[in-house]
């Protein structure tokens, strides 16, 4: 579980632009929208294509986003759960 | 119908050109294919939560945009024309790439948005809050002219007193390599101080952005006056020297009247003969200037030419590393600008000392 965070702090850092920032600055549980680390809805999409292609989850309902993406420790929870490669 | 000046300008280029109190003071002397712009710290103008998905275009296009605003002490303006020969080409790329490369799925929306050709000028109007007139104009090496004749049109019509106009292109690392596949990039990298001594075609490439702000009002930061501005999209050589002629008559001139021209070569064997015939033909005894070693070349290159004419009108001086010949002009009045890319899409514009 441990190296899926690493990976998904990875990920959000280098997909999404982030270049002020390294994975040392994201904790688990650091809210990702928002006050937290201030992404918004185009980067949700961005996320949401990630789920699908380096996990294999296709988010059906966009609604199941808000908590999926709430922080790293959801995320990570729910792939776990719900991967398929 | 009203005159139009040129109060600001804005330059990111690949010498340090995006400090107003220099003019071209420390020369860089590039050597290579391609020549990468001088980056102003982004930091210092953008946001960094706005930043993060600005493409290297719409970054230098912001700073220029800011820059020309703040030297003419303006907060806003009535309208922003943008020319671009390629648009974001690294996002239009990256989007392309990642359509070929996933099988058409797995297409983010980052790289989509950014790709088309008025990303910039949308990015820029945002940036300054500007809701007025946003166009942009796409025509390969005359992109930037069209803009500055609609911008022209509008401004001495008085239908807007402000005007944001600026050209802008980026290096794509996949359309660079078609380029030279292509043949219209030099084989061997050159000095740019040797630019015009290769005697090889191909030209070498660069990217930048120069804005502008055009207004119908004179002011005490005003640059020059915009004349006129003529294209053509073909246009023989053997008609050259005549169409130039007419155009200067036009505009009540004649070739002794030009205190100094300044030619968009580029060093490329096969089609800077179209700017001998003027430098060694007509206007032979006329000062002359070039730019294009400074600026690389790219669709609206030219726009760097204008930053140059304005620069050297204002300032009334001419630095030793444009100079194309010997002739020295007592002082500069009236400046003539000719560009032209493969032999296509022909441009005159002309300034006048305000």
């Amino acid at each position: 579980m441990d190296a899926l965070k690493q990976e998904l702090k990875e990920f959000i850092i280098e997909q999404l632009n982030l270049e002020d920032i390294e994975v040392k600055d994201i904790a688990n549980d650091d809210a990702l929208f928002g006050d937290g680390l201030g992404l918004d809805s185009i980067d949700a999409l961005e996320l949401i294509v990630m789920l699908d292609k380096n996990y294999g989850i296709k988010l059906t309902d966009p609604k199941q986003g808000r908590a999926i993406f709430e922080s790293i420790d959801t995320m990570a929870a729910y792939i776990t759960a719900n991967r398929t490669n | 119908m009203k005159k139009v000046y040129i109060n600001s300008i804005a330059s990111v280029s690949a010498q340090k050109t995006f400090d107003n109190a220099e003019f071209l003071n420390d020369f860089i002397d590039h050597e290579g294919i391609e020549i990468p712009v001088v980056n102003p710290n982004y930091k210092d103008f953008i946001p960094p939560a706005a930043a993060r998905r600005m493409a290297k275009g719409i970054k230098m296009s912001i700073v220029a945009s800011k820059i020309a605003l703040q030297e003419a002490e303006l907060e806003a303006v009535d309208a922003i024309i943008t020319g671009t020969g390629m648009g974001c080409l690294r996002d239009s790329e990256k989007f392309l790439s990642t359509l070929i490369d996933n099988d058409e799925q797995y297409l983010t929306p980052t790289s989509f948005i950014q790709s088309t050709h008025n990303t910039v000028g949308g990015q820029v109007a945002l940036e300054l809050q500007c809701k007025g007139y946003n166009f942009t104009y796409v025509h390969s090496s005359n992109s930037f002219e069209s803009a500055l004749v609609d911008a022209k049109m509008q401004l001495a019509a008085n239908e807007e007193n402000t005007i944001l106009v600026g050209g802008v292109d980026e290096i794509g690392e996949h359309t660079f390599k078609l380029q030279e596949l292509v043949g219209h990039v030099k084989v061997k990298p050159v000095k740019v101080s040797e630019l015009l001594n290769s005697k090889t075609s191909g030209a070498v490439y660069g990217e930048g952005a120069n804005f502008f702000v055009l207004s119908n009002e004179k002011q005490e930061s005003s640059y020059a006056q915009l004349m006129a501005v003529k294209m053509y999209n073909t246009l023989p050589k053997e008609a050259l020297s005549e169409t130039i002629k007419a155009f200067l008559s036009a505009n009540e001139l004649q070739v002794e009247d030009i205190d100094l021209l300044v030619l968009g070569c580029n060093g490329d064997i096969e089609f800077d003969d179209y700017y001998d015939i003027l430098g060694e033909g007509g206007f032979n005894e006329t000062q002359q200037a070039y730019y294009k070693h400074i600026s690389g070349e790219f669709n609206t290159a030219s726009s760097f030419g204008f930053w140059l004419a304005s620069k050297v009108l204002k300032l009334q001086t001419l630095p030793d590393l444009v100079k194309l010949n010997d002739i020295k002009s007592s002082d500069f009045k009236t400046v003539l600008l000719y560009n032209q890319y493969r032999g296509e899409n022909h441009s005159f514009t002309l300034l006048k000392q305000c």
